[in-house]
């Protein structure tokens, strides 16, 4: 069946279109294209879901399902159901007339490519919400609607209010989604599945069930926010600052409706209780009343229609909230009328901003003499917000009257609900006719801001086909929107739910006629009394201090910056030294606990002891412990010192039959010591017994040193138990006997590294390159500190001999004193790097590999910096280790992709031996090939941090210029 | 042997935290040396201390008991690397602080010795 393929290119076209109009941005006449590619999108999904039509009018519901992960209940469903269709028709509908109206609002000056793949990525993304047969998949395009809807009200984002705006929105309406989210998963796991039909069918469940409550508000607040309803009203005023097709399109029609989209969809499962009477009723009238109030005091036009929205949406709410069928049908009638209505009006004041140059109803009036079409469209789509009889608001509101008289919940609160009905319906007239009349009518005011005229033709079409179809609906309800409202409301109700209802004009003279009657009366009485008080206001009386607005941007305040800061204040952690105390004390309570839970005993053999391996590491305790003391005063100790304990447990690895280890642990060592040497020479010095000791810092040396006492302690008894603990069958036993017969080397360790766990190894690799790339960054812009930059002591004294002979240069003492180690360092280079490839290419069989090897080069170069100084080498050897480090990483990861040819996974390895002239028997695994990735990597991330490093010593401050600065490597 | 390593590890930890609770960078940069030593041979150690046995397969499939244990080599090899990297990263950090508050203290601002 052909229909059940359109759903997903209905929901695929917006998208797709959004990239293509992306795409063409800043080509010639790109705006007219983007425009024109809108508007054909949203036309073409709007003739499709008419396509749809004979399936939906038959009561089918249309499911494409896209499995996913079948197995945690998500797939990518669509659903189309006929309430989903009339929401289709709706967006789609609406979509083409926004998309031709923008064409001739915006002005071709702006990025228009962007305006509108944002704004069909938006139509896309409320497709999404209304097709959505999956409520996580549900959720996941609501958040969509309130990103684009973030970055199109912020479209104009040079202007503080608009970014204000966008802010808010996004913050108010996302933070309803994620409410959402909650709830939806609450309501999966009540229900047992995701699935929209699955929880359609299980609402005696859900109400019966303890987390009922819980669900209901989490899901409720995810409504209200997006439907503007108060209290979370605030955010839609301000969003005002959107280009008014947005607002014409996201405020009347889409974004605004998803909420009670949603509370409509919902009701069946939700609905009928009396926590969702209370709530939901309740929430609706208030925001009714105070939109409608409010709406009459705003001076700003697009103002006046976001807090009639907002009434409006209260309106639907209401009637969802108070429960009966005839009341969820009346709720989809009104969002349909309201979505015609309200975006022509919205048209309509863009239209007069466009023209006129002012929203402000102040400074606005007497239009019709010179824009008379638009006045006469904005006239009857006004009448139409009035409630006006032949205008669709006429007949929903009926309905609205008629249900608000059914209700049945004592006496009082009925005469409150008929109250306030009547009451915001007065007030709905009274700034219908202010708006219609402040703009249109009465004196043209001396100065408008520009002469106007009437917009072009295309932009009144779509102001003018939504004021015919208020028109149409208004006068033959029954034909023209029965049907589709009839197929709406029976697949919320359920087939043969639908109550009674008559779509027709005249109803006789009833109670609800005789209340719009009275509404209409009232709000014109109070037009006419209103009128002089409000032009001087600029805020509403009693509710205008108390702004929404202001609340949420002191919460903001709060939230964002109080909070904090106190907490800043509170923790410092501005202070490195007492977060790592606090990390230390940590983890040592970690530790503690942990070895409180899991005592181990201690049992020490005295007899396994060897005395050299015990002198070997009383050296090396000596080592450690002096470096310790040593670090703060005599730098150069303290490092000659750590190297020794370094050594030393180098010299354990070899002990303790790790040759792999102690090579690797040796040559790191080397290149540690060196880089260390290399930047010592840029801190401050600092002189024994300068500063006196002044109590605090004795105590705190004592703490430290108790803490790090109790540490030691701790370590060494978990070390000592951990060694004792005989150890259970490891993975070990895996490598040794597959090492040989799987991976074709010897050398196990070098087999893990680069085979077994050679995606460990890569990240590895990755993870020295980004280091070196770092650091090679960070230097590029290193400024010493004023007292490093002169040349240092040592140095000046190097050239002091050269000062005074005219046939000496700058340097030649210094290259006299190196030259003889210069020249066998020099001669050693290449020695070094065949050694370098000797331990590369044994070392899958025997101890050494891609690690070791490249360090070794590395130290291979860096010794001959050292000895001929930088300018030389770099004169004679060409060194580019960021090429080095970028080939390795190419290799590692093709030889990884290169088992992905061969039909194996990432990095699977193949082997075999080869006879080669020369080197005689090699193993040509391809994991040699990955290991001179790693080699190649470590030659270069290595390479690079040590230059990088020595090319500091290099800069010569400008003041100094002719002064020498020995060569790299001095530091 | 256990023992001696075991104390040799402690007495690594102690001098290294000793010195990361400095508040002079070149001090931490040592003490987190020799933390790393002590971390190394720490991991190193998990999997039973070896003297005398064979670090390279002589024959086609190794048994355990007979060769070192070849995890914990693998993992510390990885360590030291990693623990090279990080002290130069560190390095660099310190060199740039120092340039731009122009002392070596670990919170940028002199005061405490």
């Amino acid at each position: 069946m052909p229909d059940n393929a359109l759903p997903s290119a209905i929901i695929c076209l917006p998208f797709v279109a959004s990239v293509v109009v992306f795409l063409l941005r800043g080509r010639g006449r790109s705006h007219n294209l983007a425009a024109w590619l809108m508007t054909a999108t949203a036309l073409l999904g709007l003739l499709l879901s008419l396509w749809l039509y004979p399936a939906i009018a038959a009561g089918n519901v249309l499911r494409q399902v896209i499995p996913w992960v079948p197995g945690l209940g998500l797939d990518l469903v669509l659903r189309v159901d006929g309430f989903s269709w009339l929401f289709m028709l709706l967006i789609c509908g609406i979509g083409t007339l926004v998309g031709l109206y923008a064409r001739y609002y915006m002005s071709p000056d702006d990025p228009l490519a962007r305006f509108f793949a944002l704004l069909l990525a938006f139509m896309g993304s409320m497709l999404g919400i209304v097709m959505s047969g999956n409520v996580i998949q549900l959720v996941f395009f609501w958040e969509m609607t309130s990103l684009f809807s973030f970055l199109l009200i912020g479209y104009w984002h040079r202007g503080p209010p608009a970014r204000d705006g966008a802010r808010m929105a996004l913050i108010v309406t996302s933070g309803g989604g994620l409410c959402l989210f909650a709830g939806v998963l609450l309501l999966g796991h009540v229900v047992g599945s995701y699935d929209l039909d699955v929880i359609l069918a299980a609402g005696d469940m859900v109400r019966a069930h303890a987390l009922y409550t819980p669900t209901l508000l989490l899901i409720l607040l995810g409504a209200f926010t997006k439907s503007a309803q108060f209290p979370f009203h605030f955010w839609l005023p301000q969003a005002m600052s959107a280009p008014t097709p947005v607002s014409a399109y996201l405020h009347s029609a889409t974004m605004v409706k998803a909420g009670v989209f949603l509370l409509v969809r919902f009701w069946p499962v939700l609905g009928g209780t009396d926590q969702w009477f209370w709530i939901v009723g309740g929430v609706g009238l208030v925001t009714l009343i105070l939109g409608a109030y409010s709406a009459m005091f705003e001076q700003d036009l697009k103002g006046v229609l976001a807090y009639s929205t907002i009434s409006h949406l209260g309106l639907i709410t209401m009637l969802v909230g108070l429960g009966s069928a005839l009341g969820v049908v009346a709720a989809i009638f009104h969002i349909v009328n309201h979505a015609t209505f309200k975006a022509s009006l919205f048209m309509a004041a863009g239209a007069v901003d466009h023209e006129a140059g002012t929203r402000d109803l102040r400074k606005l009036g007497g239009l019709r003499r010179f824009m008379p079409v638009t006045a006469t469209l904005a006239l009857i789509a006004g009448a139409a917000m009035a409630g006006v009889p032949l205008l669709n608001g006429f007949l929903s509101k009926e309905m609205f009257f008629a249900e608000t008289l059914a209700t049945r919940q004592g006496p009082l609160l009925d005469m409150i609900s008929v109250v306030i009905a009547v009451a915001a319906s007065a007030f709905g007239v009274t700034y219908s006719i202010r708006f219609v009349r402040g703009v249109f009518f009465g004196r043209v005011p001396a100065s408008l801001p520009r002469e106007p005229h009437e917009p072009p033709l295309w932009m009144r079409f779509p102001i003018g086909f939504l004021a015919l179809a208020c028109l149409l609906v208004g006068m033959l309800p029954a034909r023209v929107i029965g049907p589709s409202l009839r197929a709406a409301a029976s697949s919320v109700l359920g087939a043969g739910q639908l109550p009674d209802y008559s779509l027709a004009v005249w109803h006789g003279v009833t109670t609800p006629l005789l209340m719009s009657i009275f509404a209409f009366v009232a709000g014109c009485l109070l037009y006419v009394r209103l009128r002089g008080y409000v032009a001087g206001r600029e805020v509403a009386p009693l509710t205008g201090r108390l702004s929404g607005k202001r609340i949420f941007e002191r919460v903001l305040a709060v939230l964002a910056a109080d909070i904090p800061r106190w907490i800043e204040r509170r923790y410092p952690s501005r202070r490195l030294q007492s977060q790592l105390l606090w990390i230390v004390l940590l983890a040592l309570l970690a530790g503690g606990l942990a070895a409180t839970s899991a005592p181990f005993g201690f049992h020490p053999r005295w007899s396994s002891v060897d005395p050299a391996f015990a002198l070997l590491w009383l050296l090396g305790a000596a080592c450690a412990i002096g470096a310790a003391s040593q670090a703060k005063f005599h730098r150069l100790a303290a490092l000659v010192l750590t190297g020794g304990a370094g050594l030393v447990s180098c010299v354990s690895f070899v002990w303790l039959s790790a040759p792999d280890l102690a090579a690797t642990q040796l040559l790191v060592e080397v290149v540690t010591t060196i880089l260390i040497l290399l930047g010592m020479r840029w801190l401050p010095k600092r002189i024994e017994g300068l500063a006196p000791e002044s109590r605090m810092h004795r105590f705190r040396r004592r703490r430290d040193g108790l803490i790090a006492i109790v540490v030691g302690l701790g370590v060494a008894s978990l070390a000592y138990a951990a060694m004792m603990h005989p150890v259970a069958d490891s993975i070990s036993r895996f490598f040794l006997e597959r090492a040989y017969t799987e991976g074709g080397g010897r050398n196990v360790v070098n087999v893990i590294l680069v085979d077994f766990r050679g995606f460990d190894t890569l990240g590895e690799i990755s993870v020295l390159a980004i280091v070196a790339l770092t650091v090679f960054g960070l230097l590029r812009r290193f400024r010493p500190a004023a007292e490093s930059i002169n040349v240092p002591l040592q140095q000046r004294r190097q050239v002091v001999p050269d000062a005074g002979e005219a046939s000496r240069a700058v340097d030649h003492s210094l290259t006299d004193y190196l030259m003889i180690p210069g020249l066998i360092i020099q001669l050693m280079f290449p020695v070094i790097l065949l050694f370098g490839l000797h331990l590369f290419l044994r070392g899958h069989d025997l101890p050494g590999g891609g690690f070791v090897a490249g360090i070794t080069v590395a130290v291979g170069l860096i010794l001959l910096y050292m000895a001929r100084g930088a300018r030389w080498v770099e004169a004679h050897l060409r060194v580019l280790p960021v090429r080095w480090i970028g080939a390795g990483l190419l290799l590692a990861v093709s030889t990884g992709l290169a088992s992905l040819a061969f039909g194996r996974p990432f990095l699977t390895s193949y082997f075999r031996y080869a006879e080669l002239p020369v080197l005689g028997k090699l193993p040509l695994a391809s994991a040699v090939l990955f290991d001179l990735g790693v080699f190649s990597v470590v030659v270069g991330a290595t390479v690079l941090l040590l230059i990088a490093l020595a090319h500091q010593s290099l800069r010569r401050p400008r003041q100094l210029a002719d002064a020498p600065a020995a060569a790299g490597g001095q530091g | 042997m256990e023992l001696v390593l075991a104390a040799a590890i402690g007495i690594l930890a102690a001098s290294g935290v000793w010195l990361l609770l400095r508040p002079r960078t070149f001090q931490v940069i040592i003490g987190l040396t020799l933390i790393s030593y002590a971390v190394n041979l720490f991991i190193f150690s998990i999997g039973g201390l070896r003297t005398g046995a064979d670090p390279v397969l002589r024959d086609a499939a190794g048994d355990i008991a007979q060769y070192a244990d070849p995890l914990p080599q693998a993992l510390v090899l990885t360590a030291i690397v990693i623990g090279f990297a990080t002290t130069a990263l560190f390095l660099v950090v310190l060199l740039t602080s120092r340039g731009l508050t122009g002392n070596d203290h670990v919170d940028g601002e002199d005061g405490t010795p």
